[in-house]
C-alpha cells in the first residue's frame, strides 16, 4: 500500500547554525530542528563569549570598570561607559557639568549612528544585498573619524567617565561633524532608493518575525524592537537622563511589529540623532567638563540604578556600594540578551532563510549577551 | 580621501570602461593575424574527422578556461566600481593577474574530503557540473565559421544538456555528507529543475518563430534585423523571462540560494576545496558566459554588427549582458526558497504560456 505524506515520519534535521556560522553576529550558536526548510524548534546556545564581566567590576575601583564596559556592547561602547558612569555617579551623589552633560549626549548619539549603521549593512547582507554592507561601512567609518577626533579610539573608547568627561571639543569638531551629516544624509536617501523601496527586500522583511504589542511587552523588548511593535517606549523620553529633555527630537514608532518596522525604525533613529547632534552644538554652554572628585572614590553606603537608551534598547546598571574602593555587585540588564530570549518563539514555522533575517532584525550583540 | 566622491566614482567607472574597451580591442586584432599560412594545416586536419573534432574540443576547453579568468576579474572589478571600491588592484596591470595567481592557489591547495563522505560522488560532483557547460559550448556561434558543431537541433541539445547540471549540484550536496550542503542541493534542484520550464517556453517562441532549431540558422534568420525587434511585442517580454530564468539557473542573486552565504555558509560546495571548487567556480562563470551568448543568439542577432569582425561583435555583446547580470547581482537581495518557487510557478510559467500563445498566432499568419 501506497504511504501518505503524512504517514511518512521524517527525523527532521538538527542545524547547528554557529557559533561560526557567517550571519549569526558573532558567537552565537542556534540549535535549529529542521522539518525540510521549516523551522521546528530553535534554542539559542550563549556562553562562548563570557569573560565574568560583572564579577570583575566587583575586583576593581570604581573608575577602572569603566574600560571593562566597552567591551560589552562594543558597536556602541560610548553608551556603555554612559550608563555606568551614570550608576556610579548616582551612587555617589556626583553632579556633572552641563557642558559635559551636552558633550555625553553628543557623543552618544554619534556612537548610536555607527552602531545602526552597522545593523544596516549586516542587514543588509543577511536579506543577500552585499554591496549595501560597503555603503554603510563606508558611512560608519567617517563617524568613527569623528569619534576618534574627539577621543582618540575608533571602537572602544574609554571616555566617558564618573564625573564627566576627559577632554573638551577639539578645534573644527563643528564642521568635521557638519560636513559627515550633509555627506550622510545623502547617502541615507541613497540607501532608501537602494534598499527601502527595494520589492525583494520589502517581501523579506514584511510580516516576518512579527511581535505584537502585547508580546513584546510580556517579553520585555526594549529600544527599536519595542518601538517598532507600536509602543513609544524611549528612556530618553520616559525618564530622560542627561540633558535629553532640553532636546527636541522624535521618537520614531511603527505599528507593523516586523522585520521591516525595526529597520526602519533605526533607519529613522539615524537621522533623529543627527538632530541631537546638531542641537548640542547650538545649546551648548561654556564651562567645566569634569567635576572634582577625591583620587581615591569612596561612595557612601547605597544602591543605584541607572536607565539609559543605548542602539539596542534600554541598557541599565545595577550597582552596590558598601562604602569600600570597589563595588559589591554590578548587574548589567543588557537588551540583547532579553531580545534574544524572545528567539524561539519568534522562529517556530518560519523558513531557513527568515531565522537569519529575524535574527539580524533583533540586533543583537554578543559582547553583551554573555557579558 | 574616500572613495565616495561622485566624480571619484565615475573615474572610477570610466577608467574600468576604457580598461574592458582596450582588451576587446586588442583581442579584435586577432582576426588581423596571417591565419592563411595555417591553411595547408587546417586542410590536412579537414581529412581527419577525428583530428578535426580533438582539435575543436581543445580549443573549446581553452577559450572557456581563458574566458573564465577574464570573467571572474571583470566581475570583481565591476563589484569594485559598483561598490566604492577599487577590487583587484595589484597583481599585473589593474590587477588583471589576480585570477591566474587565484588560480595557482587553489590548484596547491589541499584536497580536503571530509571524512564520512560519499567518496565517488564528491570526487565526480564538480565535473559532472562542469561537463554539461562545456558540451553546450559545442553548439554556440560565436560566428558562422567559428562553431565547434553546427547541430540541427542545437536549441534543443542546449536544453537537454544544460539540465544535467542540477544533477552535479545535487550530488555535491549529497556526497559531501554535510546538512548545509543537502539543503543547498535541494534548493538547487527544485529551482534549477521549476526555471528551465519558462525557460524553454522562451526558448521555443525564438525557436517557433524562426522556423529552426540549429542555432547558426538561428543567427542567420538575424542578418537584417534582430529578433528582439523584428517581433517585439512577444520577444522583449520573451527576453527578460529568459534573463530571469538564466539568473535562477545560474544561482545568482537574487536566486542565489543554494549558496546563500548568510543562510547556508555556501550551500552545496562548502565542503570543497583546491582545484574541486575551482571546477564549480569555472563551471558557474562558463554557464554565465554561455548562457549570456545563448540569449545574444536568441535575440540579439549573434554575431551581426558593422565593421568589427564577426567573433568580436558576438563576445562584446555576450559581455554586455554579463555586465547587465552583474549589476543585477551586486544590486538586489535574496529571495526566500517559497518566494522563488511561488515567483517561477505562479508568475513565470502562465505568463511564458500566454507569451508562447501569442507567439503561435504569429506564426500561424
Amino acid at each position: 500500500m501506497p504511504l501518505t505524506s503524512t504517514e511518512i515520519s521524517s527525523p527532521g534535521m538538527t542545524i547547528n547554525m554557529g557559533p561560526q556560522h557567517p550571519s549569526t553576529h558573532g558567537v552565537l550558536r542556534l540549535l535549529v530542528e529542521l522539518d525540510g526548510e521549516v523551522v521546528h524548534s530553535c534554542r539559542p546556545v550563549i556562553g562562548y563569549l563570557h569573560r565574568g564581566l560583572e564579577k570583575m567590576f566587583e575586583a576593581r575601583p570604581y573608575r577602572q570598570c569603566i574600560p571593562f564596559t566597552d567591551r560589552l556592547d562594543y558597536l556602541a561602547s560610548l553608551n556603555n561607559n554612559l550608563a555606568i558612569s551614570q550608576a556610579v555617579e548616582r551612587v555617589g551623589n556626583i553632579t556633572v557639568p552641563e557642558r559635559a552633560q551636552y558633550i555625553r549626549v553628543m557623543l552618544c548619539e554619534l556612537n548610536r549612528i555607527a552602531s545602526h549603521l552597522v545593523f544596516l549593512g549586516t542587514y543588509a547582507t543577511d536579506i543577500g544585498a552585499t554591496t549595501v554592507f560597503l555603503y554603510a561601512f563606508r558611512d560608519r567609518e567617517k563617524v568613527l573619524d569623528l569619534l576618534e577626533m574627539m577621543t582618540g579610539a575608533r571602537l572602544t573608547y574609554n571616555w566617558i567617565r564618573p564625573g564627566g568627561v576627559p577632554t573638551d571639543l577639539p578645534e573644527g569638531f563643528e564642521k568635521a561633524v557638519r560636513s559627515v551629516f550633509e555627506e550622510l544624509k545623502v547617502s541615507l536617501d541613497e540607501n532608501n532608493r537602494l534598499l527601502t523601496g527595494n520589492r525583494i527586500f520589502r517581501v523579506r522583511t514584511e510580516g516576518i518575525g512579527v511581535i505584537s504589542k502585547e508580546q513584546a511587552i510580556a517579553w520585555g523588548a526594549t529600544g527599536p524592537v519595542i518601538r517598532g511593535s507600536g509602543v513609544p517606549y524611549d528612556i530618553r523620553k520616559i525618564a530622560p537622563y542627561e540633558v535629553y529633555d532640553r532636546l527636541d527630537f522624535d521618537v520614531p514608532v511603527f505599528d507593523q511589529g516586523d522585520c521591516m518596522a525595526r529597520y526602519l525604525v533605526r533607519i529613522e533613529e539615524i537621522r533623529q540623532s543627527m538632530r541631537i547632534v546638531e542641537q548640542c552644538f547650538k545649546d551648548m554652554p561654556e564651562g567645566e567638563i569634569m567635576t572634582k572628585m577625591p583620587k581615591i572614590f569612596r561612595p557612601p553606603v547605597g544602591q543605584a540604578y541607572s536607565r539609559t537608551e543605548s542602539p539596542r534598547g534600554e541598557l541599565s546598571f545595577f550597582m552596590v556600594s558598601d562604602g569600600s574602593l570597589n563595588p559589591v555587585r554590578v548587574h548589567v540588564r543588557a537588551p540583547s540578551f532579553i531580545h534574544l530570549s524572545m528567539l524561539p518563539e519568534l522562529l517556530k514555522g518560519v523558513k531557513v532563510a527568515d531565522v537569519i533575517a529575524i535574527l539580524g532584525s533583533l540586533d543583537t550583540v554578543l559582547g553583551e549577551v554573555d557579558r | 580621501m574616500y572613495a565616495s566622491s561622485k566624480s571619484y566614482r565615475a573615474g572610477q567607472f570610466f577608467g574600468g570602461l576604457i580598461v574592458t574597451l582596450i582588451v576587446i580591442a586588442m583581442a579584435s586584432l586577432l582576426p588581423l593575424l596571417p591565419w592563411y599560412k595555417l591553411n595547408p594545416i587546417l586542410d590536412f586536419i579537414g581529412m581527419h574527422p577525428w583530428l578535426n573534432a580533438f582539435l575543436k574540443a581543445f580549443i573549446v576547453v581553452n577559450f572557456v578556461a581563458l574566458h573564465v579568468l577574464f570573467l571572474i576579474w571583470l566581475e570583481r572589478k565591476f563589484a569594485g566600481w559598483m561598490q566604492a571600491r577599487l577590487g583587484p588592484k595589484h597583481v599585473g596591470w589593474q590587477g588583471l593577474g589576480q585570477t591566474v595567481a587565484d588560480a595557482i592557489k587553489l590548484f596547491l591547495k589541499e584536497d580536503i574530503v571530509p571524512a564520512k563522505a560519499d567518496r565517488q560522488l564528491f570526487a565526480i560532483a564538480p565535473f559532472l557540473s562542469f561537463m554539461p557547460t562545456l558540451l553546450t559550448f559545442m553548439v554556440l556561434p560565436f560566428s558562422a565559421a567559428w562553431i565547434a558543431y553546427d547541430y540541427d537541433l542545437g536549441a534543443l541539445f542546449v536544453v537537454a544538456v544544460s539540465t544535467n547540471v542540477a544533477l552535479g549540484v545535487l550530488a555535491a550536496g549529497w556526497g559531501a555528507n554535510n546538512k548545509y550542503s543537502i539543503l543547498g542541493g535541494a534548493r538547487a534542484v527544485a529551482q534549477l529543475l521549476s526555471y528551465e520550464i519558462p525557460m524553454v517556453m522562451m526558448i521555443l517562441v525564438v525557436v517557433t518563430l524562426s522556423d529552426t532549431m540549429s542555432m547558426k540558422q538561428i543567427v542567420l534568420r538575424q542578418a537584417h534585423i534582430w529578433n528582439i525587434v523584428a517581433y517585439w511585442p512577444v520577444m522583449i517580454p520573451a527576453f527578460l523571462i529568459f534573463l530571469t530564468c538564466a539568473l535562477a539557473e545560474l544561482n545568482r542573486t537574487p536566486f542565489d540560494l543554494p549558496e546563500a552565504e548568510s543562510e547556508l555558509v555556501s550551500g552545496f560546495h562548502t565542503e570543497y576545496s583546491g582545484m574541486r571548487f575551482a571546477f564549480f567556480y569555472l563551471a558557474e562563470f562558463a554557464n554565465n558566459f554561455f548562457s549570456a551568448g545563448f540569449a545574444v543568439t536568441l535575440f540579439f542577432g549573434g554575431w551581426y554588427g558593422p565593421i568589427l569582425p564577426p567573433v568580436v561583435w558576438f563576445t562584446l555583446k555576450t559581455l554586455i549582458l554579463i555586465c547587465v547580470m552583474m549589476w543585477i547581482r551586486w544590486t538586489l537581495p535574496r529571495l526566500r526558497i517559497d518566494q522563488v518557487m511561488g515567483f517561477c510557478w505562479k508568475v513565470l510559467v502562465p505568463v511564458s504560456l500566454v507569451i508562447y500563445c501569442i507567439t503561435a498566432l504569429i506564426a500561424v499568419k
